[in-house]
């Protein structure tokens, strides 16, 4: 799970024209509220500069210092040629590629998942309430937990699936190059599918029936229904849920360091975990300073996209 | 009729398996997870696994810690999110928008972004290997801030209004109308909260190597490396590990909902 900042920021940008606040006559006691409000802030602000922006400055300035090849021996100011070494690394472009990847194998499937199950259980039928609560249990497994329930299942000789793959005595997925990324993906999209179902679920509760039902009195099959109508309806839910899952896999690290470590052959490096490799196993922090910023500027990237395509509103008039 | 439910019968197993298998591999002994073909239901109800991994898994001391870091933080995010938002909504100061944009911009830098600066603040503190290093950088949460700052703003203004002109105090204002009508948002970031505190993984995994620090989630790490010859303990610690957030998401469905959209377009 992650906050989901972009069409947060979306919303405040709308209300910034608010309400007037509280207000006490006469100047001493406008300078109380002052301080007051000062004072309640103070806390998080303490907060947010130790842990937020002292980090993220740190990491602008780090990546400017080549870190030197044996502790002890100075920095190196290297300005910003250590970035265009780093970005320009086929390390680099194959940990951003497998990302990307990533991203696709998990991002659209977990979708268009959430909907199906959603639109299953959006029927007037006795006993429904239980298998909304069986769609949403992943809910209740973290990254952790989800990897290691599949980890042994993809056990090479005590694993349930590795049986039912046929693959007994082989080794397991997870250490093939060609199916590693694609396990580690369907382990996440598993994971999620709890997320994806509420999401798609309160998406489609927006939704009029009558337009679900006039569908259906017109005759349109299923998956005609579905593309025409469902999938219309529910895109500023799809579209929301693309942005924050998209920018949830570009962060995928748990998952990763349970399952492949980044391996088979970097197979599965993917970019929080080669910022993690490079800091505590290379002890290169002026590379992983500079993984972490490129990480920075897709994140952004995506928030602002968001923001572009929210001020157009996908809504559809109802 | 018939067909629906077997549509969602199937779907639900789909979904349901894992967990449903993880559950049964738990109350098998490890020569029984290697039968072929594999059992799918519990032979009997024996609940060694359990304890093997509640006390030589120490379990039982990862949930503990689990629960004291979680509820720490939990605390925490409501109480500097609920003071923060009731600034930003119903007090006037300079500069106001500009902090609240700066609290908005915290959203943009995950902490995937700035964990390995981070955890070299915690080594200078002298905060490696703590309960604060646990707790502390998640104190205060920009998210929560907006959600109940949100609420707080959705108030008919007529209240407040109402409230300055009785004379009456902010403190009273806040505990005595404010706070208790925006209990829904509230409620609804605290059980988020929760969720994200406990199922960290990166950052406890960086910032601690003492065992009897070890969060439930570093610890299934070591349960699933430990036990290969012992797969029915790592499968039992795992369902240990999910009961928790099992029986707060029954209990809190709604607000869990509510947390997870509440970034969604409106409508």
């Amino acid at each position: 799970m992650s906050t989901t900042g972009a069409s947060l920021a979306a919303d405040a940008a709308d209300t910034v024209t608010e309400q007037p606040p509280v207000r006490r006559r006469g100047r001493r006691g406008r300078a109380r509220d002052a301080l007051l409000g000062y004072a309640l802030i103070a806390p998080a602000l303490v907060v947010f500069g130790a842990f937020v922006f002292y980090p993220f400055a740190r990491n602008l300035y780090l990546g400017m210092y080549r870190t030197p090849p044996f502790p002890g021996l100075p920095k190196r100011y290297a300005a910003f040629d250590q970035y265009e070494r780093i970005l320009r690394s086929p390390e680099f472009l194959g940990s951003i590629r497998t990302t990307v990847l990533f991203v696709l194998y998990t991002v659209p499937p977990g979708i268009f998942l959430g909907i199906l199950m959603a639109v299953l259980a959006h029927q007037r039928l006795r006993g429904i309430a239980i298998f909304r609560t069986l769609f949403s249990s992943t809910l209740a497994t973290s990254t952790a937990v989800a990897s290691v329930i599949f980890f042994t299942l993809l056990n090479p000789q005590v694993g349930l699936l590795t049986h039912y793959l046929g693959r007994d005595g082989k080794p397991s997925l997870l250490q093939e190059p060609r199916w590693a990324l694609i396990a580690v993906a369907a382990v996440t999209v598993w994971q999620n599918l709890g997320l994806s179902f509420i999401l798609m679920s309160a998406g489609l509760g927006a939704v009029p029936d009558e337009l679900l039902e006039a569908a259906e009195i017109d005759g349109a099959g299923f998956w005609r229904r579905f593309r025409h109508v469902v999938v219309p309806m529910l895109s500023p839910m799809i579209f929301f849920a693309a942005v924050v899952g998209s920018i949830q896999s570009f962060q995928a690290f748990g998952q990763i360091d349970l399952l492949t470590q980044g391996g088979p052959l970097r197979a599965t490096n993917l970019l929080v975990y080669a910022t993690y490799d490079a800091v505590f196993r290379q002890n290169n922090e002026g590379k992983a300073a500079v993984l972490s910023v490129a990480l920075f500027v897709i994140t952004l990237l995506l928030t602002l996209v968001q923001l572009k395509v929210l001020e157009r509103r996908v809504t559809y008039e109802r | 009729m018939l067909l629906r439910y077997l549509l969602l019968a199937a779907v639900a197993l789909v979904v349901v398996f894992p967990i449903y298998i993880t559950v049964v591999n738990a109350f098998l002994n490890p020569g029984e997870i290697a039968h072929r073909p594999p059992y799918l239901w519990p032979r009997r109800f024996d609940f060694g696994a359990f304890g093997t991994a509640w006390s030589r898994g120490h379990l039982g001391r990862y949930l503990l810690n689990s629960l004291i870091v979680t509820t720490v933080i939990v605390a925490a995010q409501v109480a500097t999110s609920v003071a923060a938002a009731y600034a930003f909504a119903f007090l006037r100061f300079p500069f106001r928008r500009t902090l609240f944009v700066v609290f908005l911009a915290t959203m943009m830098i995950p902490f995937e972004i700035t964990f390995f600066t981070n955890e070299q603040t915690i080594v200078h503190l002298g905060w490696y290997d703590s309960y604060l290093a646990l707790t502390v950088p998640f104190l205060a949460t920009g998210f929560g801030a907006f959600l109940v700052r949100q609420a707080f703003l959705s108030l008919p203004s007529a209240l407040s209004d109402a409230a300055s002109l009785d004379g009456a105090g902010h403190w009273r204002f806040a505990t005595r109308v404010a706070i208790p009508l925006a209990r829904p948002a509230i409620a609804a970031l605290a059980v988020f909260s929760f969720f994200a505190a406990f199922n960290q993984y990166l950052w406890p995994l960086i910032v601690t190597k003492d065992e009897r620090l070890r969060t439930v989630q570093i610890g299934l790490r070591y349960l699933r490396t430990s036990a290969v010859d012992q797969v029915n303990v790592t499968f039992a610690g795992t369902v240990l590990a999910i009961l928790p957030l099992l029986v707060l998401l029954i209990v809190f469905q709604k607000q869990l909902v509510r947390g997870l959209t509440a970034g969604a377009v409106k409508g």
